[in-house]
């Protein structure tokens, strides 16, 4: 697969498209899966690791799915693409930085990944945009069935699907949603919102990095436990919560607007004002102030800018994404320029006045 | 403070009373886990019968589970323990007893209710239980080349080619 063509493409969950996108930036799921008649991939050998991946790749080609999906040699890729690909979720962190034979397949519209020799033998993701968790597991549950028929899943009647981890055995499974709170970080009621959830054990995240802070008030939500509950169970129950924290963001924003409009409105301008001028800026402080102005449009404050403008910004402004486009490689001070560079070059063309009200 | 088992953090403090002695057990929660389970059920295998469980005994006993190797894969509890991976399927299997209560701890669960694969014409937890074989089988045929017994090496093979062809279907060579 050309990785070109992708820089150009919008990723699935950036299309700011689909149920509550306003607040739901992507749904996501995915599965742990492992093969039968080989050690897990921490202790296969070198040849091991090649055979997986060799057998995986010859079968799942033979399943409907086998068509729709392009191959990257992960291990062949230099540290800039393979860094572009995490950017995008297309891979984890893991995948990028583990070292012997692996891959990645993907579907033209970025919606379903499989990861070969990750943690697990295959790993298998599907995302879409917006709050759409019941399509995203119609999905790949009928994926993971197709491959199950041409592959021998490592299955054990009393463990389930058997997994590396512990953590992963039974269904394999983490369903994801990944939020955009500003109102509630701003009223500092996140904390607590977190608290609670955890002890419905749900975990919470950042959008990128594991455990680190989140970065522009996008956070993941996902289910901790894998075991003793179906698939729709699992999901069912990262569903549940995510209406309750919906309607959380709403009430903040509209506090805000009702109580504290000139400030406000005085954030997300000054934001907006900032990336449409500064001469250079970190990737941390672009997605800062990108989801201020994110929060701005959609309270009606900033006009001639939509969402999926947004969200395609927070994307190409991350640092090997700017690289790709840009055409060579940089170093973080080249790329704080370049990033600054990029953001004058699309507001100008994107106009995007500050409304009158 | 860290665990008298592990590395991890003691979060579970005991206070064992026994004929007048006190004892003392700092304990991470899956080994404290593991320790209140072998409590309830009267003790470990090694113990004799009705003899209470001590802090030197569970540590023995950790010393013996610790050596205890995977027979397919090789992989041993004490580097799972270390690593936090198992190393193959059959891990699951063979250390079933000892993952029990780590697993119930992680998960407040110790069975599967969710989906199944349904592979055509195979019957699914044999299929993994002889395929799991094949991992021990290659190794074998690994040691038989390294001490140069062709032979051996030989036969190994044609056994695995008897698994791959009986449970993967006529693709594999």
């Amino acid at each position: 697969m050309n990785l070109e063509s992708l820089t150009q493409a919008t990723g699935e969950w950036l299309k700011g498209t689909g149920p509550e996108s306003d607040i739901v930036m992507s749904s996501r799921v995915r599965l742990a899966r492992n093969l039968a008649q080989f050690p897990f991939v921490g202790r296969a050998s070198e040849q091991e690791r090649g055979e997986i991946e060799q057998f995986l790749r010859e079968q799942i080609a033979t399943a409907p799915i086998g068509k729709d999906l392009e191959y990257i040699d992960v291990g062949q890729l230099e540290e800039v693409d393979r860094q572009f690909l995490v950017e995008r979720q297309l891979i984890s962190r893991e995948h990028a930085e583990a070292q012997g034979a692996r891959s990645v397949a993907i579907d033209r519209v970025e919606q379903v990944s499989l990861m070969i020799n990750e943690e697990d033998h295959l790993r298998i993701q599907c995302m879409h945009s917006g709050l759409d968790l019941a399509g995203v597991w119609e999905q790949i549950r009928v994926v993971d069935e197709q491959i199950g028929k041409v592959v021998p899943y490592a299955f054990h009647d009393r463990w389930g699907y058997l997994t590396a981890c512990p953590t992963n055995v039974g269904t394999g499974i983490r369903v994801s949603v990944m939020l955009h709170l500003p109102a509630l970080v701003i009223t500092r009621q996140i904390d607590k919102v977190f608290r609670s959830l955890h002890k419905i054990s749900l975990a919470v995240r950042g959008l990128y990095g594991e455990g680190s802070q989140a970065m522009g008030d996008f956070y993941q939500i996902s289910n901790q436990t894998t075991l003793g509950r179906t698939e729709e169970e699992l999901v069912e129950q990262v569903g549940d919560v995510v209406p309750v924290l919906i309607d959380y963001e709403r009430r903040a924003r509209e506090f805000l607007v009702r109580e504290t409009q000139q400030n406000v409105h005085d954030q997300v301008s000054r934001a907006f004002g900032i990336l449409r001028t500064a001469q250079t800026i970190t990737a941390e402080e672009t997605m800062q102030l990108l989801s201020r102005v994110r929060m701005g449009v959609l309270l009606g404050l900033i006009g001639d800018i939509n969402i999926a403008d947004i969200n395609s910004l927070l994307v190409q402004t991350q640092p090997a994404h700017l690289q790709k486009l840009r055409g060579v490689e940089l170093d973080t001070k080249d790329r704080n320029i370049e990033r600054a560079r990029y953001l004058r070059k699309h507001f100008e063309s994107a106009g995007g006045a500050t409304s009158p009200n | 403070m860290k665990c008298q088992q592990c590395d991890k953090p003691a979060v579970f403090h005991i206070t064992e009373l026994e004929s007048g002695e006190v004892r003392e057990l700092h304990l991470c929660e899956g080994h404290a886990q593991a320790y209140l389970n072998q409590a309830e059920a009267g003790g470990g295998q090694e113990q004799e019968a009705g003899g209470p469980l001590t802090v030197s005994q569970t540590a023995d006993e950790l010393a013996v589970l610790d050596k205890k190797a995977c027979d397919m894969c090789g992989v041993t509890f004490f580097e799972f323990r270390n690593q936090g991976r198992l190393g193959c399927p059959h891990d699951y299997v063979q250390f079933e007893k000892e993952l029990e209560p780590l697993i119930a701890n992680i998960h407040g669960a110790t069975r599967h209710t969710g989906r199944r694969p349904d592979r055509a014409g195979s019957d699914l937890p044999e299929a993994t239980e002889q395929l799991t074989g094949v991992i021990g089988l290659r190794r074998e045929m690994q040691e038989a080349i390294n001490r140069e017994d062709y032979e051996r090496a030989q036969e190994v093979r044609d056994e695995i080619r008897t698994i791959e062809a009986r449970w993967l279907g006529p693709r594999s060579t």
